[in-house]
């Protein structure tokens, strides 16, 4: 699997989708975890929560609930519902396995939450894709100059990072 | 695979703590928690049974500090060792960037440890992996303990791909900070290199 690299453009581009699926979801928050529970970005308006724990669990939850519909035939759950008494969430995967989350209470609605993650999907999907297909061809100017940063990182370096 | 965030110059990588039931996986992240400025760690999660057994995995996010402007996000997971969880392993396995094996010394878990290494190197190879191409490290544990295996025998029985090891005993804290530099430095090293190709 290749690692993913995020520049600040992207991060932005997904913000903005983050963004506008909250406010016409009317929910608290959204977010885009990975698969192996990293969070990618978010909307905003996410302050109190601890959303390193929440994107680690989500990812679980997730990769639970896609090892359920196995076992009953399914190619996977399309989405996952989970209701508190005024905090709820809605869990959706995006193509490639990332992972929309909307926390949403009484200011909206499951039936809302889910139309509007339905749309945004599809957006968030694109981004992704297009940052898989610049990845895979290596010639973006910006993934090229982060892993050139990266690889110039020295022995010593890691060395002096662990030392401490 | 690891994620790095170039917006917010952070690296995340994701290290496995493997191993057989009772092997000491949960007891090295209780350590590291308990010994790290709080503000280098997240909250410790465990998801366990009653009888805090690990029932799914047990997660700590870690900053270990900043590296050319990068800051270095490590999330530790463990997987539960049971046998009959293997569902479970392969789902926290996923995305792995590095793996601590860690084995318990005792004479009479030779043969789990050995059930359990193996175990590994299948789920690794149903991900396309192999402990061949994975960053990955051993640790003996539990060498306070009287009735343990010689490290010469367990090198020769576990450690087949030559990788680096430590001796620990988890629940002194002893070798468990050793064990995690030593597996970031692998994974640190191998991004590095695979960013040069």
């Amino acid at each position: 699997m290749k690692d993913l690299i995020l520049l600040a453009e992207d991060v932005e581009r997904l913000t903005g989708a983050l963004g506008r699926l909250c406010e016409e979801a009317k929910g608290r928050a959204a977010f885009l975890v990975d698969p192996n529970g990293r969070l990618l970005a978010d909307s905003g308006g996410a302050a109190n929560l601890d959303t390193t724990s929440l994107a680690s669990l989500v990812a679980g939850s997730m990769a639970a609930t896609g090892s359920l519909a196995q076992i009953l035939g399914e190619r996977g759950f399309s989405g996952l519902f989970l209701e508190g008494a005024r905090a709820h969430l809605y869990l959706a995967v995006v193509e490639g396995g990332a992972i929309l989350v909307v926390v949403f209470d009484g200011g909206s609605s499951l039936g809302l939450v889910r139309f509007r993650v339905k749309r945004a999907i599809d957006e968030v999907g694109r981004i992704l894709a297009d940052f898989a297909v610049r990845d895979q061809s290596g010639k973006g100017p910006g993934p090229a100059r982060a892993a050139t940063e990266l690889a110039e990182i020295t022995d010593e370096e890691i060395d002096n990072l662990l030392s401490s | 695979m690891s994620f790095i965030n170039y917006a917010a110059r952070e690296i995340n990588c994701k290290l496995v703590y493997y191993g057989p039931g009772l092997c000491g996986k949960t007891t090295n992240l209780q350590q590291i928690y308990s010994r790290v400025d709080p503000a280098a760690k997240g909250k410790l999660i465990s998801l366990a049974t009653e009888s805090e057994r690990t029932l799914f995995f047990d997660f700590l996010p870690l900053d270990l500090g900043t590296i050319r402007g990068f800051k270095t996000r490590f999330h530790l997971y463990t997987v539960p060792g049971q046998v009959f969880y293997d569902a479970s392993r392969k789902l926290i396995l996923k995305g792995a960037d590095g793996v601590v094996f860690v084995a318990d010394s005792q004479v009479e878990r030779m043969e789990a440890n050995i059930e359990s290494l193996e175990n590994l190197g299948e789920n690794l190879v149903e991900q396309g992996h192999g402990l061949t191409t994975l960053p990955h490290i051993i640790q003996y544990n539990k060498r306070d303990l009287p009735n343990v295996v010689p490290v010469a025998d367990l090198q020769s029985t576990l450690n087949e791909h030559n990788t680096p090891w430590f001796e620990a005993s988890a629940a002194q804290g002893i070798g468990v900070f050793e064990t995690l530099k030593g597996a970031a430095k692998l994974i640190l090293t191998d991004l590095k290199n695979k960013m040069a190709r």
